[in-house]
């Protein structure tokens, strides 16, 4: 391929167009390296939140606070010694008239309102709203934290085993997933969009008056494609490695076949969708017909598996849940090409009949 | 030489349109002679980019005969764009490219061209050579539409309205471009609005109206079909009743009597020697006074409109039944 073939050329421009476009290289790359931070981030394990509740100030109060101070200096003591209840958060307590604390649970300023007779087996009231998660889980640590410094003893030990392994956490779920997500939105993005615009500045009817061979087009745009794929993977994976310390337990170069096939498909769906488009506002609507139902569905945020028996056969079609099941089964367990020979199927499979359909459909004009 | 650059017949092309179909094109001939600037003059919509894009092989005619430089689209496509040159109404071309890339892509489709820099010289972009496109004016980007349509040095040049909206100078460049070609025995079908520039530029004009070719031949000969050599234009003061435009059709060597949307009126003429002073007696007689008077040269825009009843320009409205009415309503507000 010379310096002045047509192919050569045409992949350049399409190279060109897209690093000279910073805004867009941020959606492609910036975009889904926020995504990773934020919501590895939100999802990190870490100590619980302590609890904070609202006492009324009356006879029983200094008792209670008593026994949670009492509660607050043990659990401190004892951080990071194993046999401690790491649930238990630390309790913040506000001792308030009555009126004012009743106040502040009417107005969701305060989740919990403690009311304690004096004397240890005197009855204690909560006061709290039941569908608020914070507050239930404030009245059951509060309830364990009083009945046992009113001598309630529990007879039977507990240990809890918390799963904080690299390889089983949301952010390595997600990663794959936003390798995943970045390859659907080059195919829409990078080739239904693309053409979309082409056809209505009338590029794509300028090419197609010159001796421009067709095939040239369409091989120098699915090559640009193509190559982006690599910094996208790149980069994605090194964020999970290097931030987040993510295992890459299978082959990169398969990594990189999954990808590619996964790419084409969605490249063959943005070229269907463009094939007769000459509006931006259909191809929009296109892309969001496309994608919205993949997001929401292919098990990138959640697991797909959560979704009912009758959706499965639907959602296993769609190529995203395919691409994200390879990619994850390849970088975190470690799968072969035999494993995601089924993946690869069906990719394939949506490669060749959108290709199909959209060089039958396609005008230039 | 007998075999011309484009040959034409009975073409047609109905669009599927809202209401009704809509028939672009209505049955043209044509032949374009290698050699010659050919100029398709016509108002908005009456199917000249139809047209010119049919015989670019962009838009498939309904039906007809086109043969472009002997060639027929459906067996030598790729023959034909190897040699002629295409520049649509406004392309956008992508942004972030420069100049000289965008130059050199086109130039990798021929087997043979300009170079990079012949191209951009004949528009005089020399200068915007590194430039992006999103950094040019629009009479630039569309000075680099045509170094791109230049680039495969082609037999027969289609330029698509390639002067609007550009500037005097612009436009002189680019006509000066058009003469090179031709000199070089180079073939040039253009459209456009401007009659000036299809009286200087153009050996032949053919005007379009309602997807059929009304007119047909060089600027001299349409404008001496016309008849009279000469257009005197007047206006009347005050905003009574006007007198209709063929209370003048009768004065001696007036040929004919138009009323124009500005609320004067247009006497094409042969004699104006004569002419005006009849007219100026018969405006005495009828207490009707002048507020203005003014003669010129019939030009190609008087063929237009005398043979369309509108000027090229007449608005932008789409639909071509408009433009009568318009005038009629500019009458009428000044009457009433
Ligand atoms: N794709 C299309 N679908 C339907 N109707 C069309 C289409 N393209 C053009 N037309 C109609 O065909 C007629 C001729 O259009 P055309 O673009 O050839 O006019 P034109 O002479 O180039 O006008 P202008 O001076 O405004 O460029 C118009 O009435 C237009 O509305
Ligand atoms: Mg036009």
């Amino acid at each position: 391929m010379g310096r002045s073939s047509p192919l050569f050329q045409l992949y350049l421009t399409r190279l060109r167009e897209f690093y000279r476009q910073p805004a867009r290289i941020f959606w492609v790359y910036g975009f889904p390296i926020l995504l990773a931070i934020v919501l590895g981030l939100a999802f990190k394990n870490r100590p619980p939140e302590p609890v904070a509740v609202d006492l009324i100030d009356g006879d029983g109060a200094s008792a209670v606070e008593t026994s949670i101070d009492t509660y607050n200096a043990r659990l401190h003591s004892s951080e990071g010694t194993k046999n401690v209840r790491r649930d238990r958060p630390p309790i913040l307590v506000h001792k308030l008239p009555e009126a004012e604390a009743l106040k502040r649970l009417r107005t969701g300023k305060t989740a919990l309102v403690v009311l304690a007779d004096a004397g240890k087996s005197q009855p204690v009231t909560y006061r709290f709203d039941p569908t608020r998660p914070e507050a239930t889980i404030a009245r059951r640590v509060i309830d364990d934290v009083l009945q046992e410094a009113a001598g309630r003893t529990n007879p039977r030990p507990a240990e809890d085993l918390y799963v904080t392994e690299p390889g089983s956490r949301y952010i390595d779920f997600l990663i794959p997933g936003l390798i995943a997500i970045n390859a659907m939105g080059g195919g829409m993005w990078g080739i239904g969009f693309l053409l979309v615009n082409y056809r209505i500045g009338k590029l794509l009817k300028c090419l197609v008056a010159t001796p421009m061979p067709k095939r040239d087009f369409l091989l120098a745009v699915m090559g640009a494609r193509l190559t982006f794929l690599i910094p996208d993977l790149t980069i994605l994976l090194l964020l999970g490695k290097l931030m987040f310390d993510m295992p890459i337990r299978g082959n990169v170069a398969l990594i990189l076949l999954v990808d590619v096939f996964g790419a084409l498909a969605f490249a063959g769906i943005g070229l269907l969708i463009a094939s007769r488009t000459s509006t931006t506002e259909t191809v929009s609507g296109l892309m969001n017909l496309v994608m919205l139902p993949m997001w929401l569905f292919s098990g990138v945020f959640f697991s797909a598996e959560r979704f009912p028996a009758a959706a499965q056969p639907f959602i296993q079609a769609l190529p995203l849940t395919q691409l994200v099941q390879a990619l994850r089964a390849i970088i975190l367990e470690g799968a072969g090409l035999f494993d995601v020979a089924i993946p690869l199927l069906i990719l394939g499979a949506w490669t060749v009949v959108t290709f199909y359909l959209a060089l039958r459909l396609f005008r230039w004009t | 030489m007998s075999q011309p650059a484009v040959r034409v017949r009975n073409l047609t092309k109905q669009y599927p349109g809202r209401d009704a179909p809509v028939l672009a094109v209505n049955g043209i001939d044509l032949d374009i002679r290698v050699g010659e600037c050919f100029g398709l003059l016509g108002p908005n919509g009456a199917g000249k980019t139809t047209t010119v894009e049919i015989l670019e092989g962009l838009n498939e005619p309904t039906s007809g005969e086109v043969e472009v430089l002997g060639l027929r689209w459906g067996t030598n496509g790729r023959e034909i764009r190897e040699r002629i040159g295409v520049t649509l109404q406004a392309t956008r071309f992508p942004e972030k490219e420069t100049v000289r890339e965008l130059v050199t892509l086109f130039r990798s489709f021929y087997r043979s061209g300009l170079t990079c820099e012949e191209a951009i010289g004949k528009v005089a972009l020399e200068s915007k050579l590194n430039a992006f496109v999103e950094q040019l004016s629009g009479g630039q980007q569309q000075r680099l539409a045509v170094a791109i349509a230049l680039v495969g040095d082609p037999e027969l040049l289609f330029l698509d309205e390639p002067t609007t909206g550009l500037d005097p100078q612009s436009r002189r460049q680019l006509w000066d471009v058009v003469r090179d070609l031709r000199d070089r025995g180079r073939t040039v079908l253009l459209t456009t609005h401007y009659m000036e520039e299809a009286e200087r530029l153009c050996d032949r004009v053919a005007v379009i109206d309602h997807g059929k070719i009304i007119a047909l031949g060089s600027p001299a000969e349409l404008i001496s079909r016309l008849g009279g050599d000469h257009i005197v234009e007047f206006g009347l003061i005050g905003d009574g009743e006007m007198p209709p435009a063929d209370a003048f059709s009768g004065l001696e060597s007036v040929l004919q009597s138009r009323l124009e949307g500005d609320g004067g009126y247009s006497l094409t003429v042969s004699e104006p020697h004569r002419a005006i002073p009849a007219l100026l007696a018969e405006l005495d007689r009828s207490g009707l006074p002048l507020a203005r008077l003014t003669t010129r040269h019939v030009s190609l825009e008087d063929v237009f409109v005398s043979l369309t009843g509108r000027h090229l320009r007449d608005g932008d409205s789409e639909s071509t039944a408009d433009a009568p009415r318009t005038r009629r309503r500019g009458r009428s507000r000044r009457a009433g």
